[in-house]
This record gives structure tokens, C-alpha cells and sequence, in this order.
């Protein structure tokens, strides 16, 4: 077993995710308390370029893998075979990775290659006696517990957002291609279909706004929106709107749609009811309007309007715009 | 062909969590035990093709003896007949993977379906270990599904990030993992309960299954999330409730 942490990063249109980068700076962060060195690494097409920005976050060696069988389109037989070729080939003493919806796919995949234990969806890292602690919400977050990996890498998946990103400093990335040997998919993808309107992956949001039953159509649907590009952000919704039709399931915030972890929250017209909270409790700020002074969704809500939405949001957007543009 | 379905007894969604006084697992005195929401979907789509694929449907679960009860549940609904993994200490998703895996090349399943996380780890990881033990190809979440026609193979729609979807085509073995939206659960009649009591259901020991492999993920410590302090709430003339709004998040939490 070696001394690297390994980081596994994910591109996008040849640009690094944020939550990626911010992971490979945690990791350099951590580096010294665990006597390691830090590589990122990312599988797949015309990601060489895009590891570059490794470099002013204190990593200086990155891998972009390649193999035949990866195409621009992500596959999980061909990913999984790719990084845990490559990651019996380096030993390193930790892996860490993004739980979006690749990662939480294939790293239990490849850690179980590899004859090791992989820790999902953790929202902290630290370390104690030379070894990874990952605390992670179960019960829908109505708890948390602290975990480690016994086997060898230790690997921990990283729910996106939860690290800020550092200011970077001067250094600069080497980044070599390494192609690996697989055995040909057996899935194959047949089609990647993009969504009717372009959703901004609410996982990776900052600033998400959502609706609720309240909105009471999928028309009512463009005071959330209004409100979101005001804010810069992204529509989210309860399941009793998603339901009710007045917008896609993808959408969806709670505990059968998305796990979200911005850095603000605005619920409109939501009740709060523990499956919706269990998706967005993690919110670093949660703001809340609701007619009803009794919603549970106060509780939860560090700014609470008690009001009615029709009337609020559009005033709230308006302002919104005017300290945006001053 | 034989289906397997996996699932799993989480508690109840609504169920208070109070955990236990040396913080290393939850009381579980009051809690309500249900199947696992995901694996409902699970049951749903192999008890759909079932008849198609004159299919025989055998339903797994490791856990505890109260497990039982979700293995009747799924009979009652109408899987053909159940296997109970008994487990001497909790494991973690590598064993219980494993123990799965081997339980299901036993039962000469060619077809496996599963929920794409169980509720109560929120892992969403034990299917893809079952797979890759197997050498068995994964789709982790799949709200749409078909079979081909010459029931070679099958068709699933796997969401991913950005609303963006990808149809995936695989060949038998695979291993399907179901989200919300695959089909609507069905309920257990009268006479499918009434059935479920004779329906074979059998035990194994996750130790004779397991041969030496080990969980690699050990945990330490549970707690409760911290109490968020309370907000403010306000209420009165929208135009003033906006302006404090605004003021809040451009002076002190400065998101704008
Ligand atoms: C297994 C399971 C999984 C679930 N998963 C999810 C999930 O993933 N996500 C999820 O969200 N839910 C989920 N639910 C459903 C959840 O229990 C609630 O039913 C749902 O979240 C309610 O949505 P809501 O808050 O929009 O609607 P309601 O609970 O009906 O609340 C509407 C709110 O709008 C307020 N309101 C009405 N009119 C106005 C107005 N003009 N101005 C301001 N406020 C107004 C009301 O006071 C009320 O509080 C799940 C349930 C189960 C059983
Ligand atoms: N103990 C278990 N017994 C049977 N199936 C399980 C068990 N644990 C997990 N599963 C299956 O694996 C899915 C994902 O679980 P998890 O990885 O724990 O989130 C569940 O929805 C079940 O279908």
C-alpha cells in the first residue's frame, strides 16, 4: 500500500465539476495529518485538459484515464473496469469521490474489485489516528454516524457541496494519460436524453427555490422560477406538486427525489413534511414562506415569512433584481 | 427463469429515531417496521413479468428474525417463495452483498431486482456489490423498464444528473435497482395473505454463506444533527416582510 490519496474527479464539456475541485482541496488540506500525497484523477474522453486546474489547490499530479470502451457518454461497466484496473496498478491508502449520480453508481462497484469497503454520501471528513472518519446522515438525516473503513484503500464518497472552495494559490498540475486495458462493456447506451428544459443538476446547486401543492398549477410554477433567476438558482419542488403534476419528478426534493445541500434554500408553499426535510436539511440557510404560522417548515427555517406567496414573491423577486443590478 | 427480488425491513418513514444510550445503534422498542419503499417498486416489476416470462420469484432478505414479516408481505403480494439470511451481528454492505450474492447463484436467479437505496443506511450500494460478486452487470436506479422482445434482454431508463436520462441496454444476468416512478406497488389481497402463510420460506445462516468474508466498514458513533437555532419569523405588510427578506440575505447571510 502506498501513501496517495487518491481523488476521483468528474468533468463535464471538458470543465472540472466544482464539487470535484473542492474535494481535491480538501484532500491536499488533509494530506499532512495522514503523511500522504494527494493525486486527482479523472476516467473517461478529453478530460486531460480539464484535471489542469488541479494545480492552484495544491495538487500537482493528476491522471487522466482512458481506455477503449470509454466515450464521451458515461458507462458503468466500462468506468468501473477502467478506475479499479488503474487502482490496483497504484495501491493508494484512500480514494475519495463525489456521490452525484455516477459516482454513488460506480465506486461501490469498484471498491468491491478492489476487495474494500466504500462509505457513501459522507457530509464530513476528519481524521483521527492516521485514519479517514466519515460522518453521514442515515434515517433520512434524523441521524448521523461516524464510520471507517477497515479495508484497503480506505474509500469514502462525498455528498457534493459540502466543502467550500479555498482561495487557490500559485501551483501547477503535471497531467498524464494513462490507458488502461478492459474487458468490453456489457451495457450499452443506447441513448442519452437531455430534459425537456435544461435542469440545472439540482444536487450541485447553491441556490435552489421550491414550490409546493400551494403553487396550485404548473403556470403558478413561474413565480418559483421568476424568484430563481432573480437569485441565480435552480426550481426545486415538493412531491405533492410533483404529483400533482405541475412539474417534472426530476425536480423532486426529499426522500424519493433529490438529496440537496445548497447554500440556500427558499421552500414556498411547502408544509415541511419529514420526507421533504430529509432531502434538504443539510441547507446551510433555509428561508421559508407559508401562510400557515404552524407550518413545520418554520422550525426548520432560519428566515420565516408568514404570508401569503402570490402576494410576497413577486414584491421578493423584484428587490431581488434591483440589489442584484445595483 | 427464476426473478429474485431483494428487500429489506427498514422502520417506518415517520418513525421518531432515539438512539441508544451508548450511542453505537437506534432503541428500537417503538419502532414501526415496513419494506423498504424502494423495494416495493422492486417486487412490483419482477411480480409484472412473472407471467410473461413464466417466472418463478424468489424474495431474499438478510436481517433479523422480524425480518419474516417483510418476506410474507412480499408473498402476500405474490412472490413464489422466500429465503431469510440470518445474520449473528449487524453487517456491513460488503458482507450483506456477498451474503446476498451467494444466496442468489444458489437460487439460480438470472434476473435480480432491488431498490436503489434502503432507507433506514441510505447507502444505496449493496445491489452494486451483489453484482459485481456475481460478475453481473448494474443498473443502480431505473424508472423505466422493459423486456425485449425474445426475452433476451432488457431496456432501462437510468436518471442522471441535470434531468437528463440514459437508456441503457443490457443482456441477462443483470441487476436492476427501482426508484419511484418504475410502476405503482401493488397491495396484498385478501387471499394472496391467506396464500402467503403456505408459501415456502427458508433460512440461512449469512456464516455458511459469507466463508471467511468480512465487513470492512465499521461504525463508530451515531448522534443526533445538531438543533438548528431558531430562525426569526415574521409576518405583516408583504412590501416590509420582502425588504427584510432582501436585507437578510445581501447584509448577513450575503447570498446576493
Ligand atoms: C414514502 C414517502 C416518500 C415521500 N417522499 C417525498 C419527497 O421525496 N419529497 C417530498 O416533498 N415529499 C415526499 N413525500 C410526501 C410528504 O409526506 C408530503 O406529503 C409532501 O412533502 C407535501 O408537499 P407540500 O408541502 O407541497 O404540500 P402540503 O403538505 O399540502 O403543504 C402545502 C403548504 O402550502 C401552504 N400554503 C397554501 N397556500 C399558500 C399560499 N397562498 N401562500 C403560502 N403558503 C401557502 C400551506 O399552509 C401548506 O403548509 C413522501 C411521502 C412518503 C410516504
Ligand atoms: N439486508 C438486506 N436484505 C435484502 N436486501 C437488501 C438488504 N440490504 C439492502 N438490500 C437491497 O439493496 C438495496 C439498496 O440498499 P442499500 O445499499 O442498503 O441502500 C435495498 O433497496 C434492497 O433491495
Amino acid at each position: 500500500m502506498g501513501n496517495d490519496i487518491v481523488v476521483v474527479c468528474e468533468g463535464d464539456a471538458g470543465r472540472l465539476k466544482k464539487y470535484s475541485l473542492e474535494l481535491v482541496a480538501k484532500a491536499a488540506e488533509m494530506a499532512t495529518a495522514l503523511d500522504a500525497t494527494v493525486r486527482a484523477v479523472a476516467v473517461g474522453k478529453g478530460l486531460a485538459e480539464a484535471l489542469q486546474v488541479v494545480g492552484p489547490y495544491g495538487v500537482t499530479r493528476a491522471t487522466a484515464i482512458d481506455a477503449p470502451g470509454l466515450t464521451g457518454h458515461y458507462n458503468s461497466d466500462a468506468a468501473t473496469a477502467a478506475l479499479s484496473t488503474w487502482l490496483q496498478q497504484v495501491q493508494p491508502m484512500a480514494v475519495l469521490s463525489s456521490t452525484s449520480a455516477h459516482g454513488r453508481d460506480y465506486l461501490p462497484r469498484v471498491a468491491t474489485r478492489l476487495k474494500t469497503g466504500f462509505i457513501s454520501d459522507a457530509i464530513a471528513l476528519t481524521v483521527t489516528d492516521g485514519r479517514l472518519v466519515a460522518r453521514r446522515p442515515i434515517y433520512a438525516g434524523k441521524a448521523l454516524v461516524d464510520c471507517v473503513v477497515t479495508g484497503s484503500p480506505q474509500m469514502i464518497g462525498i455528498r457534493p457541496n459540502v466543502f467550500g472552495l479555498p482561495a487557490a494559490t500559485g501551483g501547477v498540475a503535471t497531467v498524464e494519460t494513462v490507458t488502461v486495458e478492459i474487458a468490453p462493456p456489457r451495457e450499452t447506451i443506447r441513448e442519452v436524453v437531455a430534459a425537456a428544459q435544461r435542469v440545472v443538476d439540482l444536487t450541485e446547486a447553491e441556490i435552489i427555490v421550491s414550490g409546493g401543492r400551494a403553487m396550485g398549477s404548473s403556470d403558478n410554477f413561474r413565480y418559483i422560477r421568476d424568484l430563481a433567476d432573480a437569485l441565480g438558482g435552480t426550481v426545486g419542488a415538493s412531491r405533492a406538486a410533483v404529483d400533482a403534476g405541475y412539474i417534472p419528478h426530476a425536480h423532486q426534493v426529499g426522500q424519493t427525489g433529490k438529496t440537496v445541500n445548497p447554500t440556500l434554500y427558499v421552500a414556498c408553499g411547502i408544509s415541511g413534511a419529514i420526507q421533504h426535510l430529509a432531502g434538504m436539511r443539510t441547507a446551510r440557510h433555509i428561508v421559508a414562506i407559508n401562510k400557515d404560522a404552524d407550518a413545520p417548515i418554520f422550525a426548520r427555517a432560519d428566515f420565516g415569512i408568514v404570508g401569503d406567496l402570490f402576494t410576497i414573491l413577486p414584491i421578493l423577486t423584484e428587490k431581488i433584481r434591483k440589489v442584484r443590478s445595483a | 427463469m427464476k426473478i429474485g427480488v431483494l428487500v429489506k425491513q427498514v422502520p417506518d418513514t415517520a418513525t421518531k429515531i432515539v438512539l441508544t444510550a451508548n450511542g453505537r445503534g437506534i432503541e428500537e422498542g417503538n419502532v414501526k417496521w415496513v419494506m423498504n419503499p424502494y423495494d416495493e417498486y422492486a417486487v412490483e416489476a419482477a411480480l409484472r413479468l412473472q407471467g410473461p416470462l413464466s417466472a418463478e420469484v424468489v424474495v431474499f432478505s438478510l436481517g433479523p428474525a422480524r425480518a419474516v414479516e417483510t418476506l410474507r408481505m412480499a408473498l402476500a403480494m405474490g412472490c413464489d417463495r422466500a429465503v431469510r439470511i440470518h445474520a449473528e451481528t449487524p453487517l456491513d454492505a460488503f458482507a450483506t452483498g456477498n451474503a446476498l450474492a451467494v444466496a442468489i447463484a444458489a437460487s439460480g436467479c438470472e434476473l435480480v431486482f432491488g431498490g436503489k437505496q434502503a432507507v433506514d443506511d441510505d447507502a444505496g450500494q449493496v445491489l452494486q456489490i451483489v453484482a459485481e460478486v456475481l460478475h453481473w452487470p448494474v443498473v443502480s436506479v431505473a424508472n423505466q423498464l422493459h423486456v425485449h422482445a425474445g426475452n433476451d434482454g432488457i431496456t432501462v431508463h437510468r436518471p442522471a444528473a441535470g434531468g437528463v436520462t440514459e437508456v441503457v441496454e443490457l443482456g441477462f444476468p443483470a441487476v436492476i435497482g427501482c426508484d419511484k416512478g418504475l410502476n405503482t406497488p401493488r397491495y396484498p389481497s385478501l387471499p394472496g395473505i391467506m396464500k402467503a402463510k403456505q408459501k415456502p420460506l427458508t433460512e440461512q445462516q449469512s456464516r455458511d454463506l459469507l466463508g471467511g468474508v468480512s465487513p470492512h466498514v465499521v461504525l463508530q458513533q451515531f448522534s443526533l444533527p445538531p438543533d438548528r437555532p431558531a430562525g426569526r419569523k415574521i409576518t405583516g405588510d408583504p412590501e416590509n416582510v420582502a425588504q427584510q427578506l432582501v436585507d437578510w440575505l445581501h447584509n448577513e447571510i450575503k447570498v446576493i
